[in-house]
């Protein structure tokens, strides 16, 4: 059995690596192949986007914004019998990422299943938006993703507040929600 | 006008030194958001640590009696860098922000009542608008916002005007604003104000890092200001109040080290300054801020605001003269450092986003002046922000990225390419 004053005398190794030793933080712009976020599919996205209009047809419909950016995002989402999506259209407003991204989402969307969707997770949004994004970043590809997992339990008809980003309350009401935590600027 | 030796200037920044993730080097030019820190700054909170930081005012023993003189020290030096008349009118807060609220709850508390009125301009930061708003739904008062002119200016007389309609209460301004670059008259608007007996509080956030600050010569009751604005620190900031008010006012935090007596009963208050200073004071941070001081002092504060002036000229000359570029913000002669502005067509978080690109770091967003952009009709804008370490060439450096922004934004006729097609020819 080891004493106390050998324990204290040991070495101990308190962290794996040692805290203090700074290193760059690791940075999805690091490889240089990697470092546009706006390629081309995404400008295209953004400037010849899937399904943006509204359409009359919807069943279940949402909001969001982020009031801090400036992007907004509605979707209205048509569910077919089946509970797949028949049609899925967008409107909104902003940063070329937020933007592009639901244009990106929406045209991943058409014939899914409720199921699938709310499977369809923040990663998975991030993932089939492609370019790495910073987490500063990441809200604005988010935005579209959790407009939709509203609309989802928002049929047409009902009154529901619209989602915004930074609210705490809202986030908490929304189980779906699984980005990141999003501050204020200074 | 001159420039200063940036050669020199840049050696006693570190950080300046490294590229950003693109591979660029960095052009900092995110200076109101907060500055970069000097050797000067980083050793003397270094050598706190090493050699004799230990809790102030509390301990009978050498470390404590050494951090307590340094402590001491240090609000001596900023209470002689605002040419405050004592000391103990120097209260060390943890910003900005935690000043402003001290003085809404422990002035405002007791000072304010329903129908009272605190008036601001619009262009106020959020730190100069959120503790009014809380003070208005304790109280019942209200806050009243000046407005600016299509110009972006506003004029003694808007203030006057202001002043006689709304008999404030207290009359809380920007002494420069952060997002408009606008540098106000401080000494005449508080004289103004006094006049219709109102208290005066100036946020000093975005003057103090190149004005020189003489409480005396402005006269304002209360003046605030961020250490890590002035190559100081985070956490720490100045509250300055006249010594009768500060005497006047209660406590606002209660706790260790603010108190003479506790019983079972209830409190009496310390003595200023201790007596707004609850628990364990930001102590290293002190001595950073003083060590800053010393820093900006040494060069001189009207050489660092010649400086930011000739920079700040340079960018709002350039981006004036950029297609499809528009300053949000008055001429560059009612400003020194700061410019912001709008691309037609382009959101402000990718002007930044490509800009980071090329090494150079604005702030983009409402740089938490919500309803100034609200009047502007605006959610965002783009600010780069110059400081005495910027040189001509860093914003060159911007004004070429800014020119490239919108040749990489412009529609041009894209077609998305259908998701389900790239898939079935794969
Ligand atoms: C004019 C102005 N007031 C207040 C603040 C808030 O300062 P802090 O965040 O250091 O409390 C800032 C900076 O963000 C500012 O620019």
């Amino acid at each position: 059995m080891m004493t106390k004053t050998q324990a204290l005398r040991a070495p101990v190794a308190y962290f794996s690596t040692p805290f203090y030793v700074s290193t760059p933080m690791a940075h999805p712009q690091d490889n240089p192949d990697d470092q546009d976020i706006y390629q081309e599919n995404v400008l295209d996205h953004y400037e010849d986007p899937y399904n943006r209009g509204a359409l009359a047809t919807a069943t279940h419909a949402h909001d969001g914004k982020n009031p801090l950016c400036g992007d907004k995002i509605h979707i209205d989402l048509q569910l077919d019998d089946q509970g797949r999506v028949a049609q899925a259209w967008f409107e909104g407003d902003g940063c070329v990422i937020s933007q592009a991204s639901a244009s990106m989402l929406l045209e991943e969307l058409e014939g899914k299943s409720i199921d699938e969707i709310q499977s369809f997770s923040a990663e998975n949004m991030l993932q089939l938006f492609g370019p790495r994004l910073t987490p500063n970043r990441q809200k604005c590809c988010l935005l579209s993703w959790k407009v939709l997992q509203g609309a989802l339990k928002r049929p047409v008809g009902t009154d529901a507040d619209p989602i915004v980003t930074e609210n705490d309350e809202e986030i908490e009401t929304d189980p779906s929600f699984g980005g990141p935590s999003l501050g204020e600027e200074q | 006008m001159s420039l200063l030796d940036t050669d020199r200037i840049r050696e006693d920044f570190p950080v300046l030194d490294r590229n950003v993730a693109s591979g660029q080097p960095l052009a900092y030019l995110d200076n109101a958001a907060s500055t970069q820190r000097p050797r000067a700054v980083i050793d003397a909170m270094d050598d706190c640590y090493r050699r004799y930081y230990s809790n102030v005012h509390r301990g009978i023993h050498t470390l404590s009696e050494e951090s307590t003189r340094a402590y001491e020290m240090a609000r001596k030096t900023t209470a002689s860098f605002i040419n405050a008349p004592a000391t103990c009118e120097v209260i060390f807060a943890a910003g900005t922000t935690a000043a402003i609220n001290t003085v809404a709850r422990s002035w405002g508390d007791t000072h304010v009542g329903p129908d009272d009125v605190i008036l601001v301009l619009i262009s106020e930061h959020h730190a100069n608008i959120v503790p009014w708003h809380q003070l208005a739904a304790r109280t019942g008062c209200r806050v009243e916002f000046v407005p600016m002119d299509e110009n972006f200016e506003i004029s003694d007389a808007v203030v006057a005007e202001y002043l006689d309609r709304f008999q404030p209460k207290m009359f809380a301004f920007a002494a420069a604003s952060n997002t408009l670059g606008s540098e106000y008259p401080v000494q005449r608007w508080t004289s103004m104000a006094h006049d219709y007996g109102a208290t005066v509080l100036i946020d000093a956030a975005q003057a103090a890092p190149h004005q020189q600050i003489d409480v005396q010569a402005w006269d304002a009751d209360f003046i605030v200001f961020s250490g890590h604005k002035v190559c100081g620190p985070t956490g720490i900031g100045v509250l300055y109040g006249k010594q009768e008010l500060l005497e006047e006012i209660p406590a606002f935090l209660g706790g260790g080290g603010m108190i003479l007596n506790v019983t079972t009963d209830g409190f009496t208050s310390q003595e200023l300054p201790e007596k707004f200073e609850a628990g364990t004071p930001p102590i290293v941070e002190a001595i950073g801020l003083a060590a800053a001081l010393k820093y900006l002092s040494a060069i001189g504060m009207d050489r660092i605001h010649a400086h930011e002036c000739v920079l700040g000229q340079r960018v709002d000359a350039g981006l004036r003269a950029i297609d499809g570029v528009r300053v949000i913000g008055p001429t560059a002669d009612k400003k020194a450092g700061i410019n912001s502005f709008l691309i037609d067509g382009v959101h402000a978080h990718d002007v930044s986003q490509f800009l980071d690109g090329y090494g150079v770091a604005v702030r983009a967003g409402h740089h938490c002046t919500m309803p100034l952009h609200e009047a502007m009709g605006v959610t965002a804008t783009t600010r780069a922000s110059c400081y005495l370490y910027n040189t001509p060439a860093e914003v060159d450096r911007l004004l070429e990225a800014v020119t490239d922004v919108r040749s990489k934004f412009a529609k041009s006729g894209r077609r998305r390419r259908s998701r389900r097609s790239a898939e079935s020819t794969s």
